[in-house]
């Protein structure tokens, strides 16, 4: 009898909260009343940021040079501000397209991480195909580094002087460190061969270089190949048309007054219709000179209390649940 | 096995292949050849009896399930897009990276098939398992083999309460008559004892230690003139095997709907199909402008291999495909996987809700039907069946007249109310499982006067012929128990027995004795109890395509005196039982029925064999069953026939100038006429008596109708007719048609949350009204049309005005029966019928056959496009079942057709309500709410992308890293939504049963709708559009690269997704707290992982250093906010303005419970207020009900007649 009633209630659905759908909820009413507060708060919050960041943005100067398309070697420049601390050098150029999809994965991960295996011409499998067509030259060579993105790499190049009553001098510019450290210490690597130019051996230099990798900083032997900062630099792919990329940094910070820029101008822009710059500014946390954000802030915060007011006069207007 | 010629086997195939199909089968006994090998055995082509379900097999699995499901369309998309992605021009991708999504969505499904189809295979194995006794020539004796081991040919051997292992031709029994009973419970869900011979003409000679079976050579089925039914137990001859017994070939495959929801979505699939293209050639025309714009090839160009670069037109042709690619998720791949979790989660749910559990069945609701739950909560109209449905199907007698007397047993009414008060204080103070009602209701409570009747006169006279007539004029087998049906624990019986010394509770006690008392069995006590375990095994397994039947054996001959408390009464239908328990009540006892005889005890004690000279049983035409049987002291031929009023009023015997007899008739017709009005299922019982003569001229003619072959049936109708003339009325009865618990209140219910209820029955008018005022389908103050026409009148109703009016008029029903219906469906009526029907409140035919109902159900769903649910509980309800977009089968007394038939089966109509007020509401609104979260949550994420083509000019790059973009659709954002449709509750489960009006939201166009859809579609672009640009003009102009871009996008997509279902979702409990932050961490884990260990990553390093910088936190956090205020404010606005009734019942919701109760009167009195106020105002315009209905009275024959209910019931 007893084995008959256990069989009884086999079917018998477990009681629990979960299987019952009946776990302890929070079911929150969206309604004026409670938000209100929440309106305030963040309206406040926002407010502050806001403040905060368009302080900051405020106290941040940027020195944007604009190089149209003709050849010009020398520039005089007037810095009328004296920021604090190291100003950072950018060249920028618009309307170019780093971001697209081909232009992108073409290269070769295994060269630029510096496998000497793939310092060799083997058809079809290596260089990497996706650098065509820039994986060889005419005589079947390799190309290394190879690949488009490479291939374009920015080359212009900047002096700057400070203009000290009537005597150039020239500002000591910072090169190093201006790449991400992991591309630098982890991700691009110079195959361990010593000389560095021996490694290059059986293989041509990229068809728009002037010189070839291990040559692209003649006054620093240790910032050859892929591991130059400028390459480096070049490599990390814009997100969008319009950008700049880190020069140099001039640590010992930019006074006030008259200086002279000397370019040495290689790059072609007119293609695709492009502009070149130069630009100069110190940082802060918040990165370079941006008033976008401490602007939104500030609107977004307001918006927020304008709300709360709002919302404070649809409460009165419909309260619920009646007390009527 | 020996060689044999490749002809040779080819022939032999061919030749089982004949064997197989041939209508007529030749079998050999299997015994000859036994030991033989397979070749050359001659069964060999049949096939075996093993069972198997299982749509796959383990070697061909992947291939089988790739082949499903590459037909839908959807897959076939997803995988020529992946396979797209690996021609070199258009790639968008890494072609690898392509192939994942589609290979986890084909891999998901792959794994739930299997698991679906291996427990098929486990059920399948377990049956196939199951031990049965097979005759060994070798052995001499029965040795045990395995189901699946019984071969075509075979001897079984059966004992009692066993399941039968194949279709069996029965041969022979222990039973000297050779009769077997059989139960085909899984069959068919018939619970009665049906009568198997076993066939005539095989001599079976048993002897002590050895059973010799000596066949005659063949036997051919055919020749023995035996049909299919008669070929069952004890030791036969196995004839059909495994996948050819009847029950599997009848086992039809699920039966697959689509839900109307499910079509709403498939429009909007192709409207995002639609989207999608527009993108993309927006895409592709902005490549090609982007390319013309250049005044020569710059750098960042890269050409073809031999230097040259694609013309822009070209170029953009192939830039359509790879934005194809790339905006893909555009289509939600995923959508249709997660629905089908959501379903089962859903499912999952319903099955273990203890409030559609019964307990008396132990039966939970099941789900058959596993994609259309949410069609559960759009109900608009339901169509029910009465009997068995409504009612408990349990007949209780209730009155009777007997020669124009009228015995209304009042006592029946208090005592019973006693009783259950009783029982409802010993169930809760024992905790035990509730008392089978059937054992309290079958209890007759006698009527003091008729008693006194009865024991005062000893002469067989009317009284005792009626009591007579009640225990002969059946086809009630009398049998014991099966301990199965035996669910009264013997404590309960005791203390009840102290309690209750009266004899009605006698049965109950008996019932306990009965399984003792059954000595004969050869079964010892423990067999029989896994003989049961094996039934209800073979029950479980039923459900999953096996059938089986279990045996009961009967009482043989004239039983040994046994103790009349401790028969059990097998009927077929329950009136016959109740009637038989009636006269058992009064002392006219059933003993015992075999073919020839039936043994009654009277109230004397003495016991009466009655020879059994005939049985006419019932059939739907004659309406009415006798039995002619011989009585043993006076040797009379009496004809005992009962039937429905009209069938046997007909034919009673003309009185001339006996005046008695007519007046017998006509008080017994007013009698039968009150049984009907209080809604009493009626029984005429007449007798005749025959002289010898005419008993043997007619038996001559009933042996030539019985022998003939063609137009059999007919004949044999013809021949019960010829004798059942003439009658003699003997007295009516009523037997009650309990209402099941709580229906008044369910129909109440469903009528609030705006479903309509109509009522379709086969029975009469009258019985039907009354039940409807019983269960509230009518109300007293209804305004109740009966359109009915006369018999084999051409009726042509039409309306003379404008049934406009009756718009005004809230609450009318119609009672329309069988008749009427048949022609307010003809094509020129049926717009006006329906229209008419659409504004009644509620709808009654009566007198429907099956096939009507599904015509009134396929009518009513096509001409007013409405969601229909039918419910029903019997073989006729299996049509209308059918046609209904739900069909619920109640699994009652009538047998499993309906539930067989149906999507979804509960055990009692009260359950309804739940199912539909509270899951069906869920249901729907969730997975609504979870469709248009998916397909925002797609748009959102993918319009990311298609903002990024105008900055990276148009060619088809994402500034995700891909790898992260497919996590991000199948990890990161995938579970929140399908526990948001398996688990948010809008309401609660009380709000919902408290406010029923609550349900009319989901009606209709409900909450998933053309405008929800568009309006979530453009808070998508919205989103998208804050979630790009506000990151885009922060970093504009400065060296960000693309990946450290993409990073904030992607995690502003995340919040901003995450949260915005954390705005939509009701009720947060701790799984929904667990899963949204889950994601979220899951989602920086996987992000940072990859980002250190994955060096080929553009984005090496990327999400650390950006979680470094506090402008990423800042970006972040103000372009989530900007991009949810505007729902966050929709929301709030909707909730403080507006006053729909879910926001009110939320409001409620969140009230202290008892509060909340107050709250739910108040609210619900309000809403009654409103409702008389409406209905005052439609008095007012209809003063006189009989004028406002003028408008509606039919012309020619047919007619309404109105009035308010208690005029209609007189009138009637």
């Amino acid at each position: 009898m007893q084995k008959k009633e256990n069989q009884e209630v086999e079917n018998r659905p477990d009681n629990t909260a979960f299987t019952q759908q009946r776990l302890p909820a929070w079911q929150p009413i969206l309604s004026a009343g409670i938000v209100i507060p929440l309106f305030v708060l963040v309206g406040l919050a926002f407010i502050g940021i806001g403040v905060a960041l368009f302080v900051t943005s405020r106290n941040l100067h940027v020195l944007e040079v604009w190089k149209n398309n003709l050849l010009w070697l020398n520039m005089a420049l007037y810095v009328f501000f004296s920021p604090q601390g190291p100003v950072f050098f950018y060249y920028g150029l618009t309307n170019y397209f780093q971001n697209q999809r081909a232009y992108g994965v073409s290269k070769d991960y295994n060269q630029l991480s510096g496998d000497l295996d793939y310092f060799t011409f083997f058809f079809s499998i290596v260089p990497d195909s996706t650098c065509k067509p820039y994986r060889y030259d005419v005589n079947n060579k390799p190309i290394v580094p190879c690949g488009s993105l490479a291939n374009s790499m920015f080359n212009d190049t900047f002096n700057l002087y400070q203009m000290k009553n009537g005597v150039k001098e020239e500002v000591p510019l910072d090169g190093k460190g201006i790449s991400w450290w992991t591309d630098y210490n982890i991700k691009y690597r110079n195959p361990s061969v010593n000389p560095l130019r021996n490694a290059f051996n059986g293989t041509v230099k990229p068809l728009y270089w002037s010189k070839p990798a291990y040559e692209l900083d003649p006054t620093d032997t240790a910032n050859n190949g892929f591991i130059n900062q400028d390459f480096l630099v070049w490599m990390r792919r814009s997100a969008l048309p319009n950008f700049r990329k880190l020069y140099r940094r001039i640590t010992d910070g930019l006074p006030a007054g008259n200086y002279s820029l000397e370019i040495s101008y290689n790059y072609p822009v007119i293609a695709f219709d492009g502009k070149k710059k130069v630009a100069f500014s110190n940082v802060s946390w918040m990165g370079g000179k941006n008033e976008f954000l401490g602007i939104a802030y500030l609107v977004i915060g307001s918006l927020c209390l304008v709300m709360s007011v709002v919302m404070l006069i649809i409460y009165a207007k419909f309260k619920f649940p009646e007390e009527d | 096995m020996p060689w044999m010629s490749p002809l040779a086997r080819i022939r032999d195939a061919l030749a089982g292949q004949r064997a197989r199909d041939k209508d007529l089968r030749n079998l050999v006994s299997n015994l000859p050849y036994e030991g033989l090998d397979k070749w050359k055995q001659p069964n060999r082509h049949f096939r075996n009896n093993g069972i198997k379900t299982t749509k796959y097999s383990v070697l061909f699995f992947i291939p089988m399930n790739l082949f499903e499901q590459f037909h839908r369309l959807a897959n076939l998309y997803f995988v020529g897009l992946a396979i797209l992605n690996f021609v070199p021009v258009v790639q968008a991708f890494e072609p690898e990276v392509a192939l994942i999504p589609i290979c986890v969505i084909l891999a998901l499904t792959a794994i739930k098939d299997a698991w679906e189809d291996f427990r098929r295979y486990k059920s399948d194995k377990k049956l196939n398992r199951l031990p049965c006794f097979v005759y060994s020539s070798k052995e001499k004796c029965f040795v045990e083999k395995r189901w699946k081991d019984v071969r075509v040919g075979d001897f079984v051997k059966v004992e009692s309460n066993d399941i039968v292992p194949a279709d069996l031709l029965l041969l022979y029994t222990s039973d000297p008559n050779g009769v077997c009973h059989i139960e085909t419970a899984n069959l068919d869900g018939e619970t009665n004892l049906k009568q198997r011979r076993a066939v005539p003409g095989v001599c079976i000679t048993v002897s002590n230690t050895d059973i010799l079976l000596i066949i005659h050579a063949v036997i051919r089925t055919g020749c023995l003139g035996f049909s299919h039914p008669d070929l069952v137990l004890k030791q036969h001859l196995v004839y059909l095997k495994g996948h050819e017994t009847k029950a599997m070939l009848n086992n039809n495959g699920p039966r697959y709907k689509r839900s109307r929801l499910e079509r709403r979505l498939n429009i909007d699939v192709i409207f995002c199909i639609l989207l999608l293209f527009t993108m993309c050639i927006i895409g592709s025309l902005g490549h090609y402008l982007w390319l013309e714009s250049m005044p020569s090839v710059p750098l960042y160009l890269v050409p073809q291999t031999d230097g040259h670069l694609d013309t822009p037109s070209l170029s953009s042709f192939y830039k359509f495909f790879s934005m194809i690619i790339l905006l893909q998720v555009l289509i939600p791949i995923s959508l249709y996987v997660s629905i089908e979790l959501v379903k089962i989660g859903q499912i999952y749910f319903i099955t273990n809700d203890l409030d559609l559990y019964d307990e008396e069945t132990d039966a939970t609701i099941q789900c058959k039907a596993l994609n259309i739950t949410e069609d559960l909560g759009q109900i608009q109209y339901i169509f029910s069946d009465k009997t068995g449905t409504l009612t408990e199907n349990k007949m209780v007698f209730r009155r009777c007249s007997i020669m124009g007397r009228e015995y209304p047993h009042k006592e029946n009414e208090c005592v019973r109310r006693a009783l259950k008060m009783y029982i409802y204080k010993i169930k809760i103070l024992m905790f035990t499982k509730s008392l089978p009602p059937n054992q309290q209701e079958t209890e007759v409570i006698l009527d003091q006067k008729l008693l006194r009747q009865i024991r005062g006169t000893e002469k067989i006279d009317a009284y005792q012929d009626f009591f007579l007539a009640l225990a002969i004029c059946n086809t009630v087998v009398v049998s014991m128990a099966t301990a199965k049906r035996l669910r009264v624990s013997a404590r309960l019986t005791a203390e009840f027995q102290q309690t209750n010394q009266s004899n009605p509770l006698d049965t109950l006690s008996s019932l306990v004795r009965r399984a003792g008392s059954w000595t004969r069995l050869r079964a010892p006590i423990t067999s029989e109890t896994s003989a049961n375990d094996l039934t209800t095994q073979g029950q479980s397994v039923n459900q999953t395509g096996g059938q089986t039947c279990s045996l009961h054996v009967p009482p043989q001959g004239t039983a040994p005196a046994v103790p009349a408390g401790k028969l059990c009464y097998e009927a077929e239908s329950p009136d016959e039982a109740a009637l038989v328990h009636t006269a058992k009540a009064y002392g006219f006892v059933l003993m015992s029925r075999t073919p020839d005889s039936v043994t009654v005890q009277l109230p004397s004690g003495a016991q009466l064999r009655f020879e059994v000279l005939d049985t006419l049983s019932f059939d739907s035409n004659r309406k009415r069953m006798s039995v002619l049987v011989r009585h043993p002291i006076s040797k009379q031929c009496i004809l005992y026939t009962k039937g429905a009023d009209y069938a046997i009023m007909e034919l009673l015997e003309t009185p001339y100038g006996e005046k008695q007899q007519k007046a017998i008739a006509s008080d017994t017709q007013q009698h039968l006429d009150c049984y009907a009005k209080e809604g009493l299922r009626t029984l005429c019982i007449a007798k005749k008596v025959l002289c010898d003569g005419e008993y043997e001229s007619w038996a001559v003619q009933r042996q030539h109708a019985l022998a003939a072959m063609d137009n059999r049936e007919q004949l044999i109708m013809d021949s019960a007719v010829q004798i059942e003339t003439n009658l003699c009325l003997l007295g009516a009865t009523g037997v009650e048609d309990r209402l099941q618990d709580s229906v008044p209140d369910t129909v109440m219910t469903l009528r609030e949350a705006g479903i309509q209820v109509w009522v379709l029955t086969g029975d009469k008018p009258e019985t039907a009204v009354n039940i409807g005022y019983a269960c509230r389908l009518l109300e007293q103050d209804d305004l109740v049309i009966n359109m009915s026409c006369k018999r084999n009148s051409p009726c042509i109703p039409r309306y003379s005005e404008d049934p406009r009016n009756v718009d005004t008029t809230p609450d009318i029903s119609l009672v329309i029966d069988g008749r009427t219906l048949t022609m307010l469906m003809s094509p020129d009526l049926r717009d006006r019928f329906v229209d008419l029907a659409r504004h009644c409140r509620s709808v009654l035919c009566c007198r429907v056959t099956p096939l009507q109902k599904s015509e009134v159900v396929k009518l009513i769903r096509e001409k007013l496009k409405v969601m229909t649910l039918a419910v029903g509980d019997g073989a006729n309800d299996v049509n209308m079942i059918q046609a209904a977009d739900i069909g619920v089968g109640i699994s009652g007394q009538e047998g499993m057709q309906a539930v067989m038939a149906s999507d979804f089966a509960i055990s009692r109509f009260k359950h309804l309500k739940k199912l539909l007020l509270v899951h069906g509401h869920w249901c729907y609104s969730r997975l609504a709410n979870m469709i248009i979260y998916f397909f925002y949550k797609n748009a959102a994420n993918v319009n990311l992308l298609f903002w990024y083509q105008f900055f990276c000019g148009f060619t088809a790059n994402a500034m995700i890293d891909h790898w992260l973009m497919i996590f991000f659709n199948l990890l990161f954002t995938s579970v929140p939504p399908i526990m948001f449709g398996i688990m948010d509750k809008d309401v609660s489960a009380e709000m919902l049963l408290g406010l029923p009006e609550l349900y009319r939201t989901g009606q209709g166009k409900g909450e998933y709708s053309f405008f929800t859809f568009w309006i979530s579609m453009l808070d998508a672009f919205y989103q998208s559009l804050v979630a790009f640009f506000i990151p885009y003009f922060t970093y504009r102009g400065s060296d960000i690269d693309i990946y450290a871009f993409g990073t904030p996008l992607n995690t502003i997509s995340l919040f901003t997704i995450l949260l915005h279902l954390s705005i939509e979702i009701k009720a947060w409990t701790i799984v929904h707290v667990f899963i949204i932050l889950g994601s979220v961490t899951l989602y920086f884990i996987v992000t940072l992982a990859y980002g250190v260990r994955y060096l080929n990553y553009s984005g090496y390093w990327t999400l650390q250093a950006q979680m470094v910088d506090p402008m990423f936190y800042l970006v972040c956090l103000i372009s989530t906010v900007i991009a949810l205020l505007p729902r966050y404010l929709f929301h709030v606005l909707k909730n403080s303005i507006t006053c729909s009734p879910i926001v009110e019942a939320r409001h409620l919701d969140t009230l202290e419970p008892s509060t909340r109760d107050q709250w739910i009167k108040e609210w619900r009195s309000f809403r009654g207020r409103v409702q008389d106020k409406t209905s005052d105002v439609s008095s007012v315009s209809y003063a006189d009900p009989k004028a406002s209905l003028a408008s509606l009275s039919y012309s020619s024959n047919g007619y309404i007649r109105s009035s308010d209910s208690n005029k209609t019931i007189g009138a009637l």
